[in-house]
């Protein structure tokens, strides 16, 4: 008993929690600013993936893994506007454009890979984003050693959960999001855009996966691989459901999911098989749709595209 | 009026056709970009796919599974439902199919066979109906649901086939199904299997519930308009949940059809997409049981000829999952389609 206990309440386990969480946190705020505007974005997962081989590409052009940084919300920015023209332009069914957005980005990442790099799966190991340490915090006992020293990508996931948090509560641009979202004739009536609202909100969803992406490719790793998202944008999105589409709610989510990440080959070795664990995001949000841990309802005019009349 | 229903209906062929072209057009881009020139790699897709009874007979191998998924899509869709789960299904059918092939091995062929597909269909009507109920008692929209249990499936199936049912070699796969439960090859060396056969079977079957039964009046008229139908006297909860039965039932048999035509065990991950491309065979086909064949037909006749395509020229033959992708863009933006094309008709 006192095993398991050193097992779950370990310092290296919640530290390595905070990293398996840091790209979930990115992709899952992406995913509250899009259907928190009434654009359904189930493209997390392709967005992030445009993001983690961009940030790789750029660090392997110029060895500088900041721009690759950049490269990947610039990426992520892109694939957002795409999702957004189909979406709220052409009123494309939301699912259907995500769905395509994911094959796309599945099938580009793996084109320019192969053109570039020859017929591997995998890229070259590229320069990566190095951790740091935080001074003070990292003499704190135990709490120091999970979050004094970390990659700074982990620190900047922290911080843009709480800039979100401001940005949708307590801004005005953030109160026309809630709006859009929830009842898009009533905020044009009152003189909200409604399609730059949505337009906006998608592109930043589409940055914030792509940098969630990022972390991926040049800071848990100094590689891109193919399909290296490994369903991490769905997780993300099953975050921003069990997170009721707050950014603190989606940060305990993901911090949970990451946790349960982390967990995975230490509860192998007392006989959990690792693919239970893999499941849990995914059986835990169902639950939590279904109503059994306080029910969660998403924004009302999330997935129907706007027609001005 | 007689001539505006003609538009429509000729619409509804064009939608489909311009969508096609459109992606071609933006993957000569890409063709470009590497450096090839997009007719010859367009050939040598075309040559390569369809050029031979061979190449012919490898495109319906590759298009059987999306004949399945996509039908899977298309009818659930007829309800009012967009099934992306088709991925799951498959899965949870796959394994059914695969476990009946390498249980129960003492069987003749007469029955195995045909006991080891209706676990397949079985396998995925549940999975599917999983999300129907939930719609159905608890108004939970389908869409989230359906792409939880994908996941699910994809690491349920993992387990089984690498735990409690691992055949036993180093490779993630289960027992091989015995030769009783396997489907016939029709046109050895190629792996076309008499899959196909069910495949067509399905579409008839799936034509004649929705278009000539009660229950397929039901169906659509809940698709419809569900409060009218329900105004109507007909019981929405109950054909929501048969819906996604029915569909999850379609997209299992895809499942089924991998496992006792093509690689005859369950092998961890196998299906590479099949249940999404399923709801881009859908699409293009427009719901319809015909147009998804015939959309099912051109997936896999893209994939046949994208191998070639990548061992001639340089272009990955990841060129063609760009290419499906763009085609679900491009069939999913019919308002930009139908804009383009009243643009030609009035000039």
């Amino acid at each position: 008993m006192g095993d398991i206990l050193a097992l779950l309440f370990n310092t290296a386990v919640f530290g390595a929690a905070l990293r398996m969480a840091t790209p979930l946190i990115f992709a899952a705020l992406g995913g509250i600013f899009s259907e928190r505007s009434g654009v359904v974005n189930i493209a997390l997962e392709g967005m992030m993936l445009m993001g983690a081989f961009t940030a790789m590409f750029v660090s392997h052009q110029t060895g500088m893994p900041w721009l690759g940084v950049l490269g990947a919300i610039l990426a992520g920015l892109l694939v957002g506007l795409l999702h957004a023209v189909f979406c709220i332009h052409y009123r494309a069914n939301q699912v259907v454009v995500g769905t395509a957005i994911n094959i796309f980005a599945g099938g580009l990442t793996v084109f320019l890979l192969r053109y570039y790099f020859g017929a591997a799966g995998t890229s070259p190991s590229v320069a990566t984003i190095p951790d740091i340490t935080i001074p003070l915090i990292s003499q704190i006992p135990w709490i120091g050693r999970i979050i004094g020293r970390q990659n700074p990508l982990v620190y900047l996931a922290l911080i843009a959960v709480v800039v979100a948090h401001i940005v949708i509560y307590r801004t005005s641009w953030g109160l026309r999001l809630r709006a859009v979202g929830e009842h898009p004739r009533a905020a044009d009536t009152v003189g909200v855009n409604v399609f730059r609202m949505r337009y906006l909100a998608v592109a930043l969803s589409g940055a914030l996966a792509g940098l969630g992406g990022t972390y991926l490719s040049i800071a848990h790793l100094s590689r891109f691989s193919e399909g290296m998202t490994a369903g991490r944008g769905f997780i993300a999105l099953a975050a921003v459901i069990f997170g009721k589409w707050t950014p603190y709610g989606a940060l305990g989510a993901c911090l949970f999911f990451g946790y349960a990440d982390a967990l995975q080959m230490r509860l192998q070795d007392i006989g959990i098989p690792t693919q239970f664990m893999n499941m849990l995001p995914y059986v835990l949000t169902m639950v939590a749709l279904a109503g059994f841990i306080g029910k969660s309802v998403g924004p009302k005019a999330s997935g129907q595209p706007y027609i001005k009349g | 009026m007689q001539s505006r229903l003609k538009t429509i209906r000729w619409q509804g062929i064009a939608t489909p056709l311009v969508a096609v072209f459109l992606a071609l057009l933006v993957g000569a881009g890409f063709i470009l970009f590497v450096g090839e020139n997009p007719l010859t790699a367009y050939r040598i897709l075309f040559m390569e796919s369809l050029g031979s009874v061979r190449n012919i007979a490898t495109t319906l191998q590759r298009a059987t599974p999306l004949m399945f998924t996509g039908l899977a899509v298309a009818f659930a869709y007829r309800a009012g439902l967009f099934n992306i789960g088709a991925e799951g299904q498959l899965y949870m059918g796959a394994f059914a199919a695969a476990w009946v092939g390498f249980t129960f091995t003492a069987l003749p062929r007469l029955i195995h066979l045909p006991l080891a597909i209706l676990a397949g269909m079985i396998g995925g009507a549940l999975w599917g109906a999983i999300p129907g109920f939930l719609k159905a008692k608890l108004g939970i929209h389908e869409v989230i649901n359906t792409i939880m249990l994908n996941f699910i499936a994809l690491y349920l199936t993992d387990w089984l086939a690498t735990g409690p049912f691992h055949g036993g070699s180093w490779v993630p796969e289960t027992a091989r199904v015995s030769a009783s439960a396997a489907l016939a090859r029709l046109y050895p060396p190629t792996r076309l299997s008499s899959g196909i056969y069910l495949a067509l079977l399905a579409a008839l079957i799936a034509y004649l519930i929705l278009w000539k039964t009660k229950q397929g009046y039901e169906l659509r008229a809940v698709g419809l308009n569900p409060q009218a139908a329900e105004y109507g006297g007909i019981n929405v909860a109950k054909n929501t949940i048969i819906a996604m039965a029915i569909s999850g039932a379609l997209a299992g048999l895809a499942g089924t059809e991998q496992i006792l035509g093509l690689h005859q065990r369950f092998i961890v991950r196998f299906s590479a997409d099949l249940g999404f491309m399923g709801v881009a065979v859908a699409l293009l086909g427009k719901n319809h049981p015909v147009g998804v064949l015939l959309a099912a037909i051109l997936f896999g006749a893209l994939q046949t000829g994208s191998a070639a395509m990548d061992r001639l020229t340089s272009v990955p033959r990841e060129l063609i999952t760009i290419i499906q992708a763009l085609i679900i863009f491009f069939v999913a933006a019919d308002y930009l389609i139908r804009r383009i094309l009243r643009m030609k008709e009035e000039a």
